[in-house]
């Protein structure tokens, strides 16, 4: 389990991720082997999956992000894994997310523009087997993003 | 925006995956020298493509049993003031992302939740007290899948 000098870690990590071994384990008031004696536990105990960068879309030319809503028709038996294996192979789907509720999957695209947006959701999407309803938010702006756990 | 060739969007697949990856690893994968592959990632790095790190952190592992995706329509737009309720709604440890969207809500968020009566507390005592929050749906996640994109 988790001590307190584990969870300073995280917490000074996660809201900086960029920062070297050395500079995390300053922060923490740790030696730089010890925090990387921690983090190796971590990593082990499948608590710490890794550090990636994050992609920017918007700065790739993506300028358009849709939330798209999807309700499956559920009396076909295989319905979430057809749908999911479809959705899957759509290049432009970069999240995909089942829930419990009103919504059943729910899925983000990205696009170029309006029009590039319109030749997915008419091509790719609306193809996509089982769908029986869907709505979408368009995205406008990101206030909060950093997907950071209150540890 | 710049050009990208075959080599970039390796790179940043492989960093969008691990970002502790050295330049001199990297480069060993893609033939190529560590200083050029250093200043590959630089140059993507500085266009903003890939600026940002992020910890992918095991919530469960952490005691976050719980994620819960709502759906926020405010109640009196025009009244309200949407700086307000975004500082408010941001200020809340458990909220996890906020995003501004046009469709059938104004809000989306991400709220992470030790398990259901935790995640009701945070729901009565901090979101539905938001100023101006008006209708909430609530989407209990099942399972999540992120995808490489178009790459």
């Amino acid at each position: 389990m988790l001590d307190d000098a584990d969870r300073r870690l995280l917490r000074y990590w996660q809201a900086e991720p960029s920062l070297s071994p050395g500079e995390l384990a300053d922060r923490c008031g740790m030696t730089a082997g010890r925090a990387a004696r921690r983090i190796a536990r971590m990593e082990e105990a499948d608590i710490l999956r890794g550090v990636g960068a994050v992609i920017n879309w918007a700065a790739l030319g993506y300028a358009v992000e849709v939330s798209l809503r999807v309700t499956l028709d559920k009396t076909q038996g295989n319905a979430f894994d057809a749908f999911m294996a479809e959705a899957r192979r759509v290049p432009e789907v970069i999240e995909m997310q089942t829930f419990l509720g009103r919504v059943d999957v729910r899925l983000s695209i990205i696009a170029r523009d309006m029009a590039h947006y319109q030749q997915i959701y008419r091509a790719r999407i609306l193809t996509l087997p089982h769908i029986a309803d869907i709505e979408a938010l368009m995205h406008v702006a990101r206030i909060k993003g950093e997907e950071t756990l209150p540890l | 925006m710049i050009d990208l060739d075959d080599i970039d969007r390796g790179l940043i697949k492989a960093l969008a995956q691990d970002a502790r990856q050295s330049a001199s690893a990297l480069g060993k994968h893609f033939g190529l020298s560590q200083p050029a592959t250093w200043r590959r990632i630089k140059r993507l790095e500085d266009a903003g493509i890939i600026a940002e790190r992020r910890l992918r952190l095991n919530a469960e592992k952490l005691g976050f049993g719980v994620t819960v995706f709502l759906g926020i329509k405010l109640a009196t737009k025009g009244r309200v003031s949407l700086e307000d309720f975004e500082r408010a709604v941001s200020a809340i440890p458990e909220v996890q992302t906020v995003e501004h969207v046009l469709g059938l809500y104004d809000y989306r968020l991400r709220v992470v939740a030790r398990d259901l009566p935790d995640f009701e507390r945070v729901l009565r005592r901090r979101i539905m007290t938001l100023p101006g929050a008006g209708e909430v749906e609530a989407n209990v996640l099942l399972s999540e899948e992120r995808l490489t994109g178009p790459l």
